[in-house]
């Protein structure tokens, strides 16, 4: 039988909101005020669709239980969708609307570095504020953004940890696709290993276009690279649908977990649904989070992602607790400023720590990025992920790499009295909103 | 894990003389009893107790101990979240069947919430490989004795070389004597004499292992004997060079296998633009067509994934062939000599399809298996080894070629596609309908593309994003190969894919690319018609 996943459940959604609404007004909530809009800035089409659809529907279900719960400061809280169709310009134009036309008072969204990168100019102006719920590249810190995906040093640091001391990895292969995420992070971690005393002719570093399909050559190179007789490991920031392809050669080509171990940043539970895991077995990801992990929490969490879907075989990721840790945060950064008022909750929200679904907590840091615990995870057989090693605490989120050059000397603190998303501890100059593109 | 050589030798003598001799030992009650705790111990804390553990119950010589160790690196080994004890587990509708790993008995079941997988890592994972590889050597299926000394050859000690010497002496098969000597050769390499260093050296000769060219090259570099350090270095180039012309070897097939992606694709195109002369930019989503049909293919036959494929090829040619024939009755037909319109009205459609992928089977990816014979390679030798998915790719594109060009050359309706594509008023006036033969053309090119989407399913992702990357590349092919001629596009293809796979290396996959770009832009300035242009009055009307 072919499932009709979305149209169906989806109008199901909007019956039952809408008559949880209905509830709403003649029940606890006091609507007299008007709702709490919540912005959400998620592509529903295009490439991007297939990861950012379910963030969409996870601020949903949040706002959902958060209204079960009698809303926010005795407010119904109201989700605003839009559509930004995957294309980058068109999230700006979406992201004005929302906060101009719609006035929201939170905005959660965006997937892709370049999406963020594109709404920032107008979150800045407006004075809005934006969840980023994704692993990114870093060198980043903006007073109108809360980065609740991993900085590099909450993954891709401590990946290369593991795969260092606990595996005896020598040589290293980087592989991503060509733009801004990977490239950053390989510069991170080029300049890492390079300290930690690996040599040049022991590091491979390889990038191809957005969707690559054909990867024999690049796999019998990287096979070639490990035959060497030291222990190679690949690091992989290959993004989105060239994973499947990707994992589907190396399979083919007989490379496996054992002989040269794949670590990725953006293959989660969410990518491995579309590919026959049997030959992926024990290779890693690297994620604050894995749907495997068997918390009270995080049983409770799939439960209701399950109700909320219909379907019980649909997957949680890293970047939906993202989004319930941010929607949490936000929810009680709120509380304690007793408003929705933009400035006020960038104030009382630093320093804001709510559970994970890991069994930890995650607190907003000043620099808007959240402690948060790093797992590697092997990949079984039904496309989960087995965890076999964790950072002993939570990390919290470095917004400047300790390890390029040009940002050694730079940190970010958007407490008073710094109030500087670019801080240069040397020359003690506040550069300003300098993204360094 | 760090295991000292010593003691795995002493594992090796008790393995080889327990599997050997003392299985009637191992049937005692208590020897149960033992072997119980030792696989209850599998579901230790932490990596080391249950490396212990594998180790313990491979040293066991308990008749299951190699069930156990299997289901424990084949992930069907379960422990109960209440209790804690360790079973044998196959996923059932809605649950587990368990069965006692001790004494394989069954053991009722369980639902997905009682049972977890005992994790291992990685390392223990190699370690259980080796460990049933060495209980292997000495079984009566030849099959499982290749396997053996392969997964040794990678990781070879000096027990397991004690263990071959022996073996090797009553082995029949003579493949997996050559690979029994590659072990034995291997560790010889280490030995303090010089002479047997030197005769190991020769054992080895013409085998190009990664493992043999690494040992050889360490001893051509450090060895204390100058005539050892000589004769390495005289293999290690001999190895090389060989290496090097099997990576030639493999780089050609690499490119044909993409040129046979590229040629597959290009084909519904050949026909729909080569022919008819349309630009339909919703190829692509025809090829998606065919994809998703194998998808659906295999969700109405979930017990026969191996002959799944069989039906979804004429399946996906249909679907796709129909909405062909709908979008050419529905749309081109009215454009006819209006390219751009065509052109724009086409674009249209292809995100039109798209989002109705969408919507019926949501954004995300769907799972298409590859039936089992299609999976693995060929090992030619140990530096050059064809998968086999490609090879199928290969032999279907070759297939769809040879099959387009009888219907072209040998079929009534050919001849009529080939009367109405060079005068359409003529052939229209000895009583072809050519207003028929049109959206039966556009319906083949239609058909051919959902061909290529069946192929697709196999190498890439099924989503509705699949199309795209390969409208561009379809074009140009046809563009390259000449348009309206088939051969073209066969030999367009396949040139292509070789010259993207011999640039990939030297300057990486974005780079080369692009240079394949602006070479076919350079050589369409020079021959505007393609590699094989057509001839005669079609072409000079253009």
């Amino acid at each position: 039988m072919i499932k009709l996943n979305c149209i169906p459940r989806q109008v199901a959604h909007v019956v039952a909101a809408g008559a949880l609404a209905m509830a709403g007004f003649s029940g606890q909530v006091a609507a007299q005020e008007d709702p709490i809009k919540v912005g959400v800035l998620h592509s529903l089409s295009g490439t991007m669709a297939i990861s950012e659809t379910a963030l969409k529907e996870t601020i949903e279900m949040l706002v959902e239980q958060q209204n079960e719960e009698g809303g926010l400061l005795g407010r119904e809280l109201e989700p605003v969708v839009v559509d930004p169709a995957s294309d980058w310009p068109r999230f700006a134009e979406q992201a004005r609307q929302l906060l101009e036309d719609e006035e929201v008072d939170v905005v959660f969204g965006t997937w892709t570095s370049v999406s963020r990168k594109s709404v920032l100019p107008v979150f800045e102006e407006l004075n809005g504020l934006l969840f980023y719920p994704v692993q990114y590249e870093g060198e980043e810190s903006s007073e109108n953004v809360f980065y609740l995906g991993a900085a590099p040093n909450q993954q891709a640091i401590p990946a290369v940890d593991y795969l260092m001391n606990e595996v005896g990895v020598e040589r290293w292969a980087l592989l991503g696709t060509d733009y801004v995420y990977p490239r950053t992070t390989n510069k991170i971690l080029e300049q890492y290993l390079k300290d930690a005393g690996v040599a040049d002719e022991d590091i491979m570093i390889n990038y191809t276009p957005f969707g690559h399909s054909d990867w024999q050559s690049i796999v019998s190179d990287v096979r070639d690279f490990g035959s060497q007789g030291k222990k190679t490991a690949v690091v992989s920031t290959i993004n989105g649908d060239a994973n499947v392809p990707f994992y589907t050669e190396l399979g083919n080509q007989g490379v496996t977990a054992s002989d040269i171990p794949v670590v990725a940043f953006s293959v989660g539970e969410q990518e491995l649904a579309g590919i026959d895991t049997e030959p992926l077995v024990g290779h890693l990801a690297a994620w604050n989070y894995f749907m495997s992990v068997p918390t009270q929490e995080n049983l409770e969490f799939i439960q209701s992602w399950h109700e909320f879907k219909g379907d019980t075989d649909a997957v949680t990721n890293d970047p939906m607790e993202a989004h319930y840790i941010g929607f949490n945060m936000w929810v009680e950064a709120v509380r304690r400023a007793g408003t929705t008022d933009v400035d006020a909750v960038k104030e009382s929200i630093i320093g804001v720590s709510v559970p994970n679904l890991t069994g930890g907590y995650a607190t907003m840091m000043p620099n808007h990025h959240a402690t948060k615990p790093v797992m590697i995870g092997e990949i079984q057989p039904d496309g989960q992920f087995a965890v076999v090693w964790e950072t002993p605490g939570e990390v919290p989120g470095d917004a400047w790499s300790d390890y390029l050059p040009e940002s050694a000397d730079i940190i970010a603190s958007w407490r008073k009295p710094l109030l500087c998303g670019n801080y240069n501890v040397e020359t003690g100059e506040c550069s300003g909103q300098n993204y360094g593109d | 894990m760090r295991i000292n050589v010593g003691y795995w030798r002493f594992i090796g003598m008790i393995l080889a003389t327990l599997l050997i001799g003392a299985p009637a030992l191992a049937q005692q009650p208590d020897a149960d009893a033992e072997f119980a705790e030792q696989v209850a111990a599998l579901n230790a804390r932490s990596f080391d107790e249950k490396a212990a553990a594998a180790q313990a119950i491979a040293d066991s010589g308990h008749p299951r101990a190699s069930t156990v160790l299997q289901a424990l690196i084949d992930s069907r080994l379960y422990f109960r979240v209440s209790g804690g004890d360790v079973v044998l587990a196959e996923p059932t509708d809605g649950g587990f069947a368990l069965t006692d790993p001790v004494t394989g008995k069954e053991a009722g079941t369980a639902t997905q919430y009682e049972v977890r997988r005992v994790v291992i890592n990685n390392a223990i994972r190699g370690q259980v490989r080796d460990l049933i590889a060495r209980a292997g050597l000495t079984s009566a299926d030849a099959e499982v004795r290749r396997d053996a000394v392969r997964q040794l050859l990678s990781n070879p000690d000096p027990a397991v070389a004690e263990q071959v010497a022996t073996l090797i002496k009553d082995e029949p098969k003579a493949d997996i004597r050559r690979d029994m000597a590659l072990v034995l050769g291997l560790s010889r390499l280490g030995s303090g004499d010089p002479a047997e260093r030197l005769r190991a050296l020769d054992a080895l000769r013409g085998s190009l292992a990664d493992r043999v060219r690494n040992q050889v090259r360490e001893l051509a570099a450090n060895d204390p004997d100058e005539r050892v350090r000589q004769q390495a270095g005289a293999m290690l180039s001999n190895i090389e060079d060989k290496r090097q012309l099997w990576g030639l070897a493999e780089q050609v097939f690499f490119g044909l296998s993409m040129g046979s992606v590229l040629m597959l694709a290009a084909f519904g195109l050949a026909i729909t633009f080569g022919v008819m002369g349309v630009i339909n930019m919703a190829h692509g989503e025809l090829i998606m067509i065919g994809a998703y049909t194998t998808y659906v293919v295999q969700l109405l036959m979930p017990n026969h994934i191996d002959y799944s494929i069989m039906v979804a090829i004429p399946a996906a040619f249909l679907v796709a062939g129909a909405f062909g024939v709908a979008i050419e009755r529905g749309v081109i037909r009215f454009l006819y000599g209006r390219p751009l319109e065509t052109l724009l009205a086409t674009f249209g459609l292809s995100l039109i399809l798209q989002q109705l992928v969408r919507t019926v089977f949501s954004p995300l990816n769907r799972q298409v298996s590859s039936p089992a014979w299609m999976s693995g390679s060929i090992e030619v030798n140990a530096a050059f080894s064809l998968t086999l998915n490609r090879l199928y790719v290969i032999a279907f594109a070759l297939l769809v070629f040879f099959a387009l060009l009888a219907i072209f050359k040998r079929t009534t309706l050919g001849l009529r596609v080939r009367a109405v594509s060079q005068n359409r008023a003529m052939a229209r006036a000895v009583g072809v309908s050519s207003s028929r033969i049109d959206s039966l053309t556009f319906g083949l090119g239609a058909g051919v593309a959902g061909l290529a989407g069946v192929a697709l399913s196999q190498l890439t992702n099924v989503g509705p994003n699949l199309g795209q990357g390969y409208i561009v590349d379809s074009f140009l092919v046809v563009v390259f190969g000449g348009v309206g001629n088939l051969w073209g596009t066969l030999v367009g293809g396949l040139s292509l894919g070789v010259l993207n796979k011999f640039l990939e290396p030297q300057t990486g996959a974005v780079l080369a690319k692009v240079l394949v770009l602006v070479f076919i832009i350079l050589f369409i300035q020079k021959r505007p018609q393609g590699l094989f242009p057509q001839r005669g009055r079609a072409a000079s009307e253009g």
